[in-house]
């Protein structure tokens, strides 16, 4: 955290300062180690298994919050019998379909429910060809990402509770059994953590977690960038759930974004599968009609169950008065998935010739996505290519100089993409928002204008649409209706005819039938008659006041400092708050009051805007068919849950299984020492079958031993990201000026490596160079008995800037974690040796050389 | 503005006579150079105890005072690739590895408790701003100049590159540029003091490890700040250059370590370089006015032999 976001770690040093005790947990002793009270260096990819005996040391030595467990949690759930757990299975779930490499979901399902049809055969009736990787069906493709705002939707009934929590099958003994083999003994075996280390994080924890005191867990891409990266978020979650530190101050689970507004691309998405608010984009052959829809994606209970008024009043905010109850509120009009659109299923389809054209907004995949050769040799099979961005990155130059220049297998001449460079304006130049992991909106004004011809994000897609729309005027064709009918009419201002950032504010808020601004998301209605371009974001912009330019200091409010920027839902700055005070309504603590029950008035009340229907009694039971918020109890915190419960066990909404288990990475010297099974049965592979992008032998499969570090990738506090916005620039790029990587003094004098010379790293797909920086920083671990170096690579460069150096991605393999489709670049075995890469084709003959030495085929690495 | 006056208007005689002393023993050197008494002294705390090495300091001094960049070179030297003080790196921080004791076996390390595990030590350097600051005694040009802050600023147009101060500097700090002559370093934001604000530096610290503010306050938040770390068991910690005691008469810009000042690179005991120039002038006045006495004595008692 020190690392990447040293500005937010201001405020892990000021919990310090008051007496915070702070664990850091990386495979590397980095900035942020320096600053923490106990480094837990790890094999990286093992954190499941961490995450694991960290759930079983709480439940065996009974350190749970349990009346938080008992009312707020799942764990009194009974689950059905149809339910078979990795225990039971060495390493799946049941619902396993080997061919397909898909979970069908109905047997995860809690006792007493009706069941749907899975996913899987749901999407039978897609049309053929529907996409390189659907292979587990479209609706899981596309719906692992859904779940943005609130859980996964559940089946009509009333599941049934034990709260004993002794009930053989309810969801507590479930965990139980499942985790009970994860061990300190199991975690020194398989992350490399000694047993005496391992107990003193547990320790610390636990001590530090309930009624009195909380503990946060902060997490980024150390943890996603995996096979089974949502699983360890999952995991994460239960730890969390389990110790009562969901919903309440000083808790919670925060991720940290990689750009200032990752959470503003989700929330008002850049993803293919959303649309705004966590909306599913609707499928080609299960979404036909607005009905059909909602039925299939709304929950019958909680805030979700509301669903229709949000999508109506969205469609009303693109169309306006062209959308009416008469024409499904233009529901037609949208984009429907056929299949993957994912960013990877797009470079294989660049590959196959299919993709023509492609927009990079701010992204530099060449350098920033996995297996870079890749992604560049599938722009150099564009038509044409548009790039925005501050400087000329990589993803625009590969014609001219990129790494396949050089090795012979791209001449700039033969290259037919045409490629359009578009300069864009820096936050400083442009109004907007930026929203930030709390959630929380920030507006940040114009400083200077824009130089040359340099052009916000906003004037880009405005005035491209208006041209494109004036060269569409007056046509008859139908399929031109939905850009011709969409209310685009944003007023500009200035020189450059800058479009009205604040209006566009405004629009997201949304207005009522008269046009006034709305307040809150418990406004919109599905008459057609709100238009919200936003739910969740509904009130940032109430009483037509811009919200998120608030800058009231934090010395001049309350702790809370509401009036500070604003966050959704509703301004509230910690989601489910409710579970800070007990079921009746009281606060746990003193110490940790955070909202509670005003009897007196019948409201809820307190620091924070409670995240709860304002007057609704704790002690309120829903009568029998209640639906909607209404359908939650007084006493379930977890109001866009589906039964407002936190999810220990997640009987929906996952693709890989109900409960994380620890899997191996892709590409792993070790076997699994928990299952049988090695990798995620459904982690994404065989769409992204390539001669360059082949996998390699794990653990002790023949071969393995030619890969057998482990390197991870990561950021340095120098630079940013794919260093478009630091490579660049002289005062950046000296403090960090070239590539290196980082090795322990061990493994130098193994390989022959030497401090400040050079290195060569090899996987199956790629051999890079970087300078050796021999550091005690990095420690070897004994996993599995046997010594592991691993090596650390920071990822920010690339062939193009003021700094240059090869890019750690270019090892990697696309392979993707099924719910989210997000790259394993986090844990890669890989092959370290001194001196220089070959240059030319050598380069490609050396990889090919590792190839043939490990036995790699098509079929490597492909198995279930 | 004292230019090349000796400071604090004082004769050459004044200097021959009682040398540097009186100068040094007082506690306001803006006011010992003839400004106005009022403005307090200001200066850095640096306490290097909460620096997480973001290196947002170097930025923004190079950023606010237009400092060149000063060469892509992978050093090697843990994650600074900045080296050192110099004419083009103002604020420069230092990264020290301390590998952990008994580093031979990953899995017999103690368990977590602090001094155990390794140690990454950053830290970041400035000017000092001594109270007796030698690079400023010995400027011929008058170039560098004790400002109404209490601080001392080279300036541009006046230093005519003769590197007296390179020398005269007890901690390296001050050095000339090479494609240009002339020595720079730290102003501690003159340009921005002026305007009520603090240095670039200590504005874009994240972790308020620099701190500036009136020199008096921060040896009292110092002061308490070892005292709690010492207290929390920290006993390594320790200050260094706030004591006025010292060589250099304390600086302006002072620190909270976690070793020996050796280990950051700072001297351990640094002595303002002028500091026996008084006593040079002395003996050298004492030798002139003994020679002076010795032809006076031989005239006079030649005299009345040549009368005779």
């Amino acid at each position: 955290m020190a690392e990447c976001h040293p500005v937010g770690f201001q405020w892990v040093m000021e919990a310090k300062a008051r007496g915070a005790k702070v664990i850091h947990v990386d495979p590397r002793f980095t900035r942020t180690s320096a600053l923490a009270d106990v480094h837990v260096p790890l094999r990286a990819g093992s954190d499941i298994a961490f995450l694991g005996g960290l759930i079983n040391y709480v439940l065996s030595n009974e350190k749970y919050f349990r009346d938080y467990v008992v009312a707020y949690t799942n764990a009194s759930m009974i689950l059905s019998e149809e339910f078979a757990d990795t225990e039971d299975l060495d390493g799946i779930f049941s619902g396993l379909d080997q061919e397909r490499r898909f979970y069908d979901p109905q047997s995860w399902q809690y006792e007493g429910l009706e069941l749907r049809s899975p996913a899987g055969e749901r999407d039978q009736d897609l049309p053929d060809g529907a996409g390189a990787a659907d292979q587990a069906g479209v609706g899981q493709a596309a719906r692992g990402e859904a779940h943005g705002s609130g859980g996964a939707g559940l089946p009509a009934g009333q599941p049934e509770r034990d709260e004993s929590l002794r009930h053989p099958r309810c969801v507590f003994q479930v965990l139980r059994r499942h985790f009970s083999r994860y061990t300190p003994e199991m975690v020194q075996e398989i992350c490399g953590i000694p047993p005496d280390l391992f107990r003193r994080v547990c320790e610390l924890l636990t001590e530090n977690s309930g009624r009195d005191r909380t503990t946060a867990l902060v997490y980024s891409v150390g943890w996603t960038q995996h096979t089974v990266g949502v699983q360890y978020i999952r995991a994460a979650a239960i730890l969390q759930g389990l110790l009562g530190n969901i919903g309440r101050p000083g808790g919670g689970i925060m991720a940290l974004r990689g750009h200032a507004s990752i959470q503003g691309s989700t929330d008002i998405p850049t993803l293919f599968n959303l649309l705004p608010g966590y909306l599913p984009m609707p499928h080609a052959a299960t979404n036909r009609s607005l009905d059909e829809y909602i039925d299939a994606e709304a929950t019958s209970k909680g805030y979700w169950a509301n669903m229709r008024a949000y999508a109506v009043s969205l469609l009303k905010a693109y169309w306006g008065d062209a959308a009416t109850a008469a024409n499904d509120f233009c529901f037609d009009y949208l984009p429907r998935l056929t299949g993957s659109h994912s960013t990877y299923d797009t470079v294989m389809a660049q590959l196959a010739g299919d993709c023509k054209g492609y927009f990079l907004l701010g992204e530099n995949p060449a350098v920033g996505s996995a297996n870079g050769r890749l992604q560049r040799l599938g722009m150099a099979n564009l038509d044409w290519l548009v790039v925005r961005d501050l400087t000329l990155i990589e993803s625009a130059t590969w014609w001219l100089d990129g790494p396949e220049i050089d090795s012979g297998e791209l001449r700039t001449p033969d290259i037919a993409t045409e490629v359009f460079f578009m300069p864009a304006a820096a936050h400083t130049e442009k109004d907007g928002s930026f929203t930030n992991t709390q959630r929380m909106l920030q507006w940040h004004h114009t400083a200077v204008e824009p130089a040359g011809d340099a052009r916000s994000d906003l004037w880009f897609a405005y005035h491209l649409g208006r041209r494109i729309r004036a060269k569409l005027a007056g046509s008859a064709d139908e399929m031109d209706r939905p850009l011709l009918d969409l209310t685009w009419d944003y007023p500009v201002s200035g020189a450059l005819a800058e479009p009205d950032a604040e209006a566009v504010l405004a629009e997201i808020n949304g207005r009522n039938a008269d046009g006034r601004p709305l307040s809150a998301y418990t406004e919109l209605k599905e008459d057609g008659s709100t238009s919200c371009g936003c739910w969740i974001y509904c009130g940032c912009y109430a009483g037509g006041v811009n919200q998120p330019a608030r800058r009231k200091p934090g010395r001049e409010q309350s702790w809370v400092a509401p009036e500070w920027g604003w966050a959704w839902p509703a301004n509230r700055r910690i989601l489910y708050n409710r579970a800070s005070a007990d079921p009746d309504g009281r606060p746990w603590s003193e110490r940790k009051a955070l909202v509670w029950w005003d009897a007196d008035r019948g409201r809820w009340s307190g620091h924070d805007v409670p995240d709860f229907v304002a007057d609704k009694d704790p002690h309120y039971q829903p009568p029998d068919g209640a639906t909607g918020p209404a359908g939650l109890s007084g006493a379930d915190p977890f109001i866009m849950q589906a039964d407002g419960k936190a999810w220990l066990f997640a009987p929906a909404g996952l693709v890989d299984g109900p409960l994380p288990a620890h899997y191996e990475p892709q590409d792993s010297p070790f076997s699994n020492a928990l299952y049988q099974q090695q990798r995620n049965p459904v982690r994404q592979v065989t769409p992204y079958q390539h001669p360059g992008n082949r996998m390699q032998p794990s653990g002790a499969s023949p071969g393995s031993d030619v890969f057998p570090y482990v390197a991870t990738t990561y950021r340095l506090t120098e630079h940013h990201t794919a260093g478009g916005m630091s490579r660049s620039l002289p005062y950046l790029a000296e403090l960090q000026p070239e590539f290196f990587c980082e090795v322990s003094p061990e493994l130098a004098a193994a390989a022959g490596l030497e401090h400040l010379g050079w290195a060569t790293i090899v996987t199956a797909r790629a051999a890079i160079e970087a300078r050796v920086l021999v550091t005690e920083r990095m420690t070897p671990l004994i996993v599995q008995g046997r010594k592991l170096h691993q090596v650390g690579l920071p990822y920010h460069w690339g062939s193009v800037g003021y700094s240059t150096g090869d890019s750690a991605n270019d090892l990697a393999a696309i392979s993707l974690d099924p719910n989210v489709h997000i790259q394993e670049v986090k844990a890669l075995a890989c092959d370290i040796r001194p001196g220089r890469r070959p240059r030319g084709p050598a380069r490609l003959e050396l990889v090919a050389e590792y190839q043939r030495r490990a036995g790699i085929t098509g079929r490597t690495g492909m198995e279930v | 503005m004292t230019g090349a006056q000796p400071p604090g208007g004082i004769t050459l005689a004044d200097l021959i006579r009682d040398g540097l002393t009186p100068l040094l023993d007082r506690a306001d050197p803006a006011a010992a150079s003839g400004h106005e008494p009022g403005q307090p002294r200001v200066g850095f705390f640096t306490d290097t105890s909460v620096c997480i090495g973001c290196k947002a300091c170097e930025v923004a001094c190079k950023e606010w005072n237009h400092v060149p960049e000063d060469g892509l070179a992978l050093t090697g030297m843990s994650y600074d690739n900045s080296v050192g003080l110099g004419a083009s790196t103002w604020r420069h921080v230092a990264f020290i590895e301390q590998p952990r004791r008994g580093a031979e076996d990953p899995a017999g390390r103690p368990d977590g408790e602090a001094g155990g595990e390794m140690r990454w030590l950053m830290a970041s350097d400035v000017c000092k701003h001594c109270t007796h600051a030698a690079c400023l005694d010995v400027c011929p040009t008058g170039a560098l100049i004790r400002t109404e802050f209490g601080t001392v600023i080279v300036q541009e147009d006046i230093c005519n590159g003769c590197g007296y101060c390179v020398s005269a500097c007890p901690y390296g700090v001050i050095e000339r540029r090479p494609e240009d002559g002339r020595a720079f370093k730290c102003t501690l934001c003159y340009d921005r003091l002026g305007s009520g604000l603090e240095p670039a530096c200590a504005h874009a610290c994240p972790t308020e490890s620099i701190q500036f503010g009136e020199l008096d306050e921060l040896r009292e938040r110092a002061a308490g700040r070892l005292e709690q770390l010492h207290r929390s068991g920290v006993p390594q910690a320790r200050l260094y250059g706030e004591d006025p005691a010292d060589g250099v008469g304390g600086d302006g810009a002072f620190f909270l370590l976690l070793d020996e000042p050796e280990v950051y690179g700072l001297p351990p005991d640094p002595v303002v370089t002028t500091r026996d120039l008084p006593a040079m002038w002395r003996r050298a006045a004492v030798a002139a006015l003994t020679l002076a006495a010795a032809g006076v004595a031989s005239f006079a008692a030649a005299g009345p032999v040549r009368r005779r």
